[in-house]
């Protein structure tokens, strides 16, 4: 079958993520980005299914930057055979990505949509469902083992109570979560080989996209920073320090 | 954690960083969580040679049809090196990597059946092996060297011990120097010896740091090497040896800058959350100097080091260069190194901080691999001084 997997460039998860002093948002000014480990573990089930030969052709799709043709360089390297890369200086938001998404998924028809359950910018985890809403086929997020049987996929999710199984039928949207597997590490021939396949890149209006400006960010403020512990000698003062703080 | 975000180099390219995240999530996957426990055990399991196989990087910079990765320039070993050095772990390159100096003279100079047997096992971590050429007798004077390996017909009895020598305990074979000749270096062979031919033992070394990898004393007694088992030709040897020294050079020089960077980002953290006074620690001017006093010398080290990447790449062999570089890394990172003790105070003289290691570990530095007084004499006599 063939698999589309969308990746989104993210601040990398090492940095230290600084608020901007006016609160309009972080500082990403030479700030390290990569791949949303999410969406790793999509391209990592992606290819999976390749090696299994489940798969016959892994598209990486992504919106962004120029730069982000990075994250999509780095999908080559995972092992998808193309990528189509939708060019935008803006900041998307999730209906406006699931348009795309959906627009990209008409164009292609894969069998099925594989994305992380969020990315780990802004986690609105919201792309993959409205993505299969828009284009009204099953969805099974956060999907922690995927079992494929013909023109169904077999799905366990992570869910509050515990896990769900649930089945698709085929198409649909897949969204991946953190106990799916474990992303492989991607080789130097693999990245060198990367360089040399086809990236497909448009620009949003190319697609005949409507961009949906539904959420507007108010402010962004930095966690209350946490205060120092303090030592204590033993259980009766850890009791009575909790008493004063009202915590028992 | 230094990052090096959108860096601009006329060495590093995106493929660089690129394989460069990679190295970083495999240390921190891999390496990070079990080091201290593998140090404290005096072992890295084999399932780690396995892993760094699978991750192709046990195997970068040697030639695909012998299971290798072949790196398109030096960089790419600068990188590992340098992202390796971040567990502050010196001990990790002999005990995994150090058929980096045991498996170049079999690639430049041996036999494709004695690569196929010694070099290919290695690389795809299910072996090790190791270099032996220091004797009980000497080190730095390789031309002087006492092991003999008589001509007796089909095979070479060999006779001698070898000290010192990194993964002894754990190779499968050893690529030893002998003598085959007359005095000096052009009675020098280079023999591959089986590690569990008759009359070969060996003892294990305690060391000061490096506890993640074995040391051993070797000894041959009349044991019977094979003629096919002559790397190179016979009282070639010297030459064999020199040739692997440039390549060690570099990577040590790329480790020792790493092992320095991490000295730097450790000791900046913790003067950063570290309060004394009623300020960070950083913000005390004795402190901060400190940490800059360390960068500044580091980042020279960087820039020479890269350069002289550069140029080996390019065709030169800056011998003269690379040993002073040698000096200077390892010397600088005994400095960063020390300053950063002093800034953690009493926290890094406690074991299972990374410093106390790099501390600790800092002499096998400035020794090993030509110390610095063999290696400055040898920079005089090649600039003419």
């Amino acid at each position: 079958m063939k698999v589309m997997v969308s990746v989104k460039r993210v601040v990398d998860y090492n940095v230290r993520i600084q608020v901007k002093g006016d609160g309009s948002g972080v500082n990403l000014d030479g700030v390290k980005m990569s791949m949303n480990p999410f969406d790793e573990i999509a391209m990592e089930q992606a290819v999976q299914m390749k090696d299994a030969g489940t798969a016959e052709e892994v598209i990486a799709v992504t919106i962004g930057p120029a730069k982000a043709e990075e994250q999509l360089r780095s999908a080559l390297a995972f092992g998808a055979d193309r990528a189509i890369h939708v060019k935008t200086d803006e900041e998307i938001q999730p209906l406006t990505a699931a348009r795309i998404l959906a627009k990209l998924f008409e164009k292609e028809q894969p069998k099925v949509l594989l994305t992380g359950k969020q990315a780990i910018d802004d986690d609105a985890n919201q792309t993959g469902q409205m993505t299969a809403a828009l284009l009204d086929l099953p969805q099974a997020t956060f999907a922690s083992a995927i079992e494929f049987d013909g023109d169904k996929a077999k799905v366990t999710r992570e869910v509050d109570s515990g896990l769900e199984t649930i089945e698709v039928d085929l198409p649909a949207v897949i969204t991946t979560d953190l106990r799916l597997n474990e992303p492989r590490y991607l080789k130097l021939p693999d990245i060198m080989k990367a360089k040399k396949k086809p990236i497909d890149a448009m620009s949003v209006e190319d697609l005949g996209i409507e961009e949906a400006v539904k959420l507007n960010v108010t402010k962004t403020a930095p966690p209350p920073e946490r205060e120092p512990g303090v030592m204590v000698e033993d259980v009766n003062e850890l009791v009575s320090k909790m008493k004063d703080k009202g915590l028992v | 954690m230094t990052l090096n975000p959108q860096r601009v180099s006329p060495y590093y390219t995106e493929d660089h960083e690129a394989f460069r995240d990679q190295v970083r999530r495999f240390v921190a996957r891999e390496l990070a969580p079990n080091i201290d426990e593998w140090d404290e055990a005096g072992e890295v399991p084999w399932s780690f040679h396995k892993a760094a196989a699978d991750a192709g990087l046990l195997q970068l910079g040697y030639p695909e049809s012998l299971g290798g990765v072949e790196a398109p320039d030096s960089f790419y070993n600068i990188i590992l090196n340098d992202e390796l050095a971040q567990t502050g772990s010196g001990g990790i390159m002999p005990a995994v990597w150090v058929h980096g100096i045991a498996c170049p003279p079999i690639v430049a100079f041996g036999s494709q059946a004695q690569q196929a047997k010694y070099v290919t096992p290695v690389l795809a971590g299910e072996k090790m092996a190791a270099l032996a050429i220091t004797e009980p007798s000497g080190g730095s004077d390789v031309a002087a060297i006492k092991t003999t390996a008589r001509d007796a017909g089909d095979h070479y009895l060999v006779n001698g011990s070898k000290t010192f020598i990194s993964g002894g305990m754990r190779a499968s074979a050893f690529t030893t120097a002998v003598r085959t000749g007359g005095d000096g270096p052009g009675g020098v062979s280079m023999l591959i010896i089986d590690a569990d031919l008759p009359g070969v033992s060996r003892t294990p070394l305690k060391k000061m740091g490096w506890w993640c990898s074995d040391t051993a004393t070797l000894y041959f007694d009349n044991v019977k090497v094979p003629k096919s088992n002559l790397l190179g030709q016979e009282n070639r040897g010297f030459a064999v040896i020199m040739h692997n020294f440039n390549s060690e050079r570099l990577s040590m020089c790329a480790q020792a800058y790493g092992l320095a960077r991490c000295c730097i980002d450790q000791a900046a953290a913790y003067a950063r959350d570290r309060h004394t006074f009623g300020q960070p620690l950083a913000g005390h001017q004795v402190i901060r100097h400190k940490l800059v006093d360390m960068q500044m010398r580091n980042q020279s080290v960087k820039a020479w080091l890269d350069e002289i990447a550069w140029r080996i790449d390019h065709g030169e062999t800056p011998v003269a260069d690379l040993s002073m570089l040698k000096v200077l890394a390892t010397q600088t990172l005994e400095f960063c190194a020390n300053e950063a003790m002093q800034i953690f105070g009493g926290a890094a003289y406690m074991r299972g901080n990374k410093v106390e290691r790099i501390y600790r570990e800092t002499k096998v530095m400035t020794i090993g691999g030509g110390s610095a007084e063999i290696l400055k004499d040898l920079a005089a006599r090649q600039l003419g001084f």
